[in-house]
């Protein structure tokens, strides 16, 4: 049984105590993390009592336990999943070999950085959503984002573990560095250019827990199969965790469309002026938030080509996406992938060498499985009778990173030219007049049951509470 | 497959893919692979899960908790769950009737358990009754600590036998026996309440090792014999599976046969939280069927050894037990005589040739006004052990109780839960 020691001052289940030098490490690193979480945490917070979930094991049986808990006091700490001491590489040059509990010499800068780079998201998204709790939509609402937020919260502290366990001084060096960065410090940015935007609205919220916590899902499934040993035990608790933020993205979407389709319904139109001053969020504007979104989090996956990425997948760093379950030689030498470019004003297609192209590999699993879920959304509108359709833009549409990156592009995937692009991105992109109308929407409602004109009640509440249970206690 | 199989009907687990959003914590927490996806859904093998919820709190959306009365003929293909958009509706008593399954069907397979009734469809408005939901995951804050795993699947110990006997009156269906074994020096400490598991040798149909089967301790945490390194088991002989065919239970059958000297492979301890509180004003209410009441034994019998050296004060012990007739009760003997003052012992029983039936929780209902006290106690733990079948009537007895105490059934479960004093273990 893998219980979580919450008598400790760090919960843990990795015997904590027994290893001294890792725990002053920790404990020392505790306080700068609670003054880091009141300086830029969830903003004027710290009284409330929220239903959150805690995990006080690993199993299934008890890493959801609900109770009222102020955030400040939540049981943050480091849990691994169970290992399993036969467990072998099952890709790259060491397949077949048993997996690592300690860090090999010649891979330590490449794990660290890959470490570092994770564990840098998870501060600057609890960064980048600190003002949403003044203007949630309703308590329900409210208490997944302060659960997201604690979550993201013990991701960090998952990370900085690995770090000060097993990357000695320059371990705690990184795990300090990960509390002085800042989403959006022009002098001190996060690492990631998406961890640096502003999450201005509850739309840009469910949009960046649709799709870039799912970036996150793809990127924690991709790091669980590391032959590192103890980064796949974490990582794979985390994805547990994570699943809860992707749901707060997509039925927090679904249900902003249902509003949406409601008010059209009831007005008898689609004229996104009318569907605005009857206060819900039109679709071509949920379309925009949409585009930008999705390209912004596509561009997290990384150049299309990729040394890094061969080396990091053929010295069992990091795999692939259900690596387990995929039926080749999970060696890829010789073997080609399919990457875009643009050619005299043309997209076109080239194989390059399947090592190069793993960014492009897992970018591709993430398209995949963010589209079924827009196709998820599009019911909703079906049901309701609506004609309209979300899609996702093209691949190469609005890239900052890799081989596209500054190419303009419509949404279908045309190449156009500067005068165009310049005349229709209001169109293909949120304006600042779509920011400023979706803001004019955002007031705070907070009474059990409520909810804001602009969004449905959820279909049923969490842990089986009815939808006006007490959520968050204001203290 | 041991999912509430009952004369031909199933209640088929399936996932409502209008909510579930694909994040996968299903397939990665399901113990026995019952779960698998394509690019649109997410699905649930029937003859594979077994029902042990293990899915049901992780799922973030809810739409996994979703159950259907099915003819097992009829239970939906992997394949055909793969294309839907939405969950189809539940058969109707009609439909039901035409495929055969008359609308009492399970009244035979539950032994001292009553049979659960059909749940109805699980929609967001009324949310069915999920007795598991109040199970505590922590152990009370005076249990003793546990040491768990110190023998994994992958390096079992081994253990002697030093005692086996038929329990059960000799020559009945159910033949339960209780079995010593013996680790030696060894360390396997354990504690009432935990279970050991026992590898059975050879090979399954497919060329696999066996798997290790579980049992509950049935002995106090001094060993059998006070002051010996050995564990005693209540293990019942297998001889047909949930629907009543005939079969040979692989593990059951192998340790009735056991003979004194024999070896077996144990693993385990396993179990960290259905543990007994050892505060002396601590009240214990023991609610079993058949083996269940293994661990209900270990737990009366330290009770009944710290008593006898003076060290015990106050705490109430009160025991429903469940079986088909008196002869199939184990330790029907031993149990008779416990002093009166010392447990409060309930025997239901529901096959007894010119009685009515009765099952645990009917006679929990007559002990309401009891039963309600020690509800209200912080100091009263609830133990329920044994077929699966009886958790769920088992707890919305105790809901009941609650409620016509004029107790908030909401607040008690989850403060028992909260402050693990409801262990619910069903097999
Ligand atoms: C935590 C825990 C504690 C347990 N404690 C005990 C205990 O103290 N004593 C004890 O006897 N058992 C206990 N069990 C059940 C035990 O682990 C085995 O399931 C049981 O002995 C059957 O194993 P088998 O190898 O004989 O049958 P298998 O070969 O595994 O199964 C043969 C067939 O019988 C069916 N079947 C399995 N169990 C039963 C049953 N009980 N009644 C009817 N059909 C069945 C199966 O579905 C299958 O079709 C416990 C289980 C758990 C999970
Ligand atoms: S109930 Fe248990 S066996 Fe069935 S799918 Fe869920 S976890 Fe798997
Ligand atoms: S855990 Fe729930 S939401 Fe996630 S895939 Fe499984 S059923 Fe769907």
């Amino acid at each position: 049984m893998s219980t979580i020691n919450y008598s400790e001052k760090i919960p843990n289940n990795v015997n904590l105590g027994e290893d001294r030098t890792l725990q002053r490490a920790l404990e020392g690193w505790q306080p700068n993390f609670i003054n880091w979480w009141d300086d830029v945490g969830p903003e004027g917070s710290t009284n409330h009592d929220v239903y959150l979930r805690t995990a006080v094991s690993v199993d299934p049986q008890g890493w959801a336990q609900f109770g009222h808990v102020k955030m400040r006091d939540y049981r943050w700490g480091i849990f691994l999943n169970p290992g399993d001491a036969n467990r072998e590489i099952h890709f790259g040059d060491h397949k077949g070999e048993k997996v690592w509990q300690d860090v090999p010499g010649e891979h330590r800068a490449n794990l660290r950085r890959i470490i570092v780079t994770q564990g840098d998201t998870e501060p600057a998204s609890v960064e980048q959503q600190r003002h949403l709790g003044l203007t949630a939509p309703s308590m329900y609402d409210l208490r997944n984002l302060f659960q997201i937020n604690v979550e993201e919260g013990r991701h960090l502290w998952a990370m900085v573990y690995l770090l000060q366990k097993h990357f000695g001084r320059d371990g705690r060096e990184e795990a300090d560095a990960l509390l002085q960065r800042t989403s959006g410090d022009a002098n001190n940015p996060r690492i990631l250019g998406a961890f640096n935007e502003k999450t201005p609205d509850w739309l840009a919220f469910f949009m960046f827990t649709y799709f870039t916590d799912r970036d996150g899902k793809f990127q924690l499934a991709a790091l669980a199969e590391s032959a590192f040993d103890p980064l796949a035990r974490t990582t794979k608790f985390m994805l547990t965790e994570e699943a809860h933020h992707m749901f707060v993205g997509e039925s927090g979407v679904s249900r902003v469309l249902a509003r949406t389709a409601q008010v059209m319904n009831e007005l008898k139109t689609d004229d996104a002026q009318k569907i605005r001053a009857a206060g819900c969020i039109d679709l071509p504007t949920i379309q925009r938030y949409l585009n930008f979104h999705y390209s912004v989090t596509i561009d997290l996956f990384g150049a299309d080509q990729s040394s890094n990425a061969a080396i990091f997948y053929s010295s069992g760093l990091k795999g692939r996406y259900e690596e387990g379950k995929r039926t080749d030689d999970h060696i890829l030498k010789g073997q080609t992938y399919k990457v875009l470019e643009v050619k005299d004003g043309q997209l076109v297609e080239k194989d390059v060498p399947m090592l190069n192209a793993l960014n492009e590999v897992l970018r591709d699993d993430f398209i995949k499985d963010s589209v079924a879920g827009v196709g998820r959304w599009n019911k909703v509108l079906e049901k309701a009778g609506i004609p309209t359709r979300l899609t996702v833009p093209h691949k190469a549409f609005n890239r900052q990173i890799g081989a596209l990156a500054g190419i303009k592009m419509s949404p279908e995937g045309r190449v156009v030219n500067e005068v165009e692009w310049a005349a229709k991105k209001n169109e293909w992109l949120p304006s600042s007049e779509d920011f400023a109308f979706v803001a004019s929407l955002m007031g705070r409602v907070v009474e059990p049951g409520k909810f804001a004109g602009w969004i449905s009640p959820p279909v049923m509440g969490i842990n089986r509470q009815p939808v006006d249970f007490e959520y968050v206690r204001f203290g | 497959m041991d999912m509430a199989v009952e004369a031909g009907v199933i209640k088929q687990h399936l996932i409502d893919p209008e909510i579930c959003i694909r994040c996968n914590t299903c397939e990665a927490t399901c113990p026995v692979n019952a779960i698998t996806h394509d690019d649109n859904n997410y699905v649930v093998r029937a003859d594979i899960c077994n029902g042990c919820m293990a899915c049901i709190s992780p799922c973030p959306t809810g739409s996994i908790d979703n159950w259907r009365t099915m003819p097992l003929v009829r239970a939906y293909s992997i394949e055909e769950q793969l294309t839907w958009e939405s969950l189809p509706a539940e058969l109707s008593p009609e439909e039901l009737e035409a495929a055969g399954v008359s609308a009492d069907a399970g009244e035979e397979i539950a032994a001292a358990a009553a049979p659960v009734p059909a749940q109805a469809q699980t929609t967001a408005a009324e949310p069915v009754f999920n007795s598991a939901q109040y199970g505590a995951t922590v152990p009370p804050w005076s249990a003793a600590h546990a040491y768990t795993n110190l023998f994994p699947p992958k390096t079992p110990t081994t253990a002697t036998v030093v005692g086996n006997f038929n329990c059960t009156e000799a020559g009945f269906e159910s033949e339960t026996h209780h079995i010593v074994l013996d680790f030696g020096v060894v360390p396997f400490p354990v504690l009432e309440g935990q279970s050991i598991g026992i590898v059975p040798p050879g090979v399954d149909a497919i060329g696999k090792r066996h798997h290790a089967r579980q049992y509950s301790v049935a002995s106090p945490r001094n060993g059998e014999r006070p002051g010996y390194n050995n564990v005693s088991l209540t293990v019942k002989r297998v001889t047909e599976d949930h629907q009543g065919d005939p079969v040979r239970g692989v593990c059951s059958n192998y340790v009735c046969d056991l003979k004194v000297g024999d070896t077996v492979q144990v693993v385990g301890p396993f179990g960290a939280s259905f543990l007994m509180p050892n505060h002396p004003k601590s009240h214990i209410v023991m609610i079993c069927t058949g083996t269940g009441s293994a661990p209900m034994r270990a737990m009366t019998e330290w009770r009944r050894r710290l008593r006898k050296s003076g060290k015990f004060e106050g705490g109430k012990l009160m025991l429903f037990f469940g079986a088909r007739t008196q002869q199939e009760l184990p330790y029907f003997g031993p149990l008779q005589s416990l002093p009166k003052d010392f447990i409060d012992i309930n025997l239901a029983f529901s096959r007894t040739p010119g009685s009515p039936k009765r099952y645990v929780q009917d006679l929990m209902r007559e002990r309401a006004a009891d039963l309600a006290a020690l509800l209200k106690d912080g100091a009263s733990h609830f133990y329920v052990c044994g077929l699966k079948s009886m958790e769920e009537g088992v707890v919305l007895a105790l809901r009941d109780v609650a409620t016509e105490a004029g107790l908030d059934w909401d607040t008690v479960g989850a403060a028992l839960k909260r402050e693990g004093r409801l262990h619910l273990e069903t097999y």
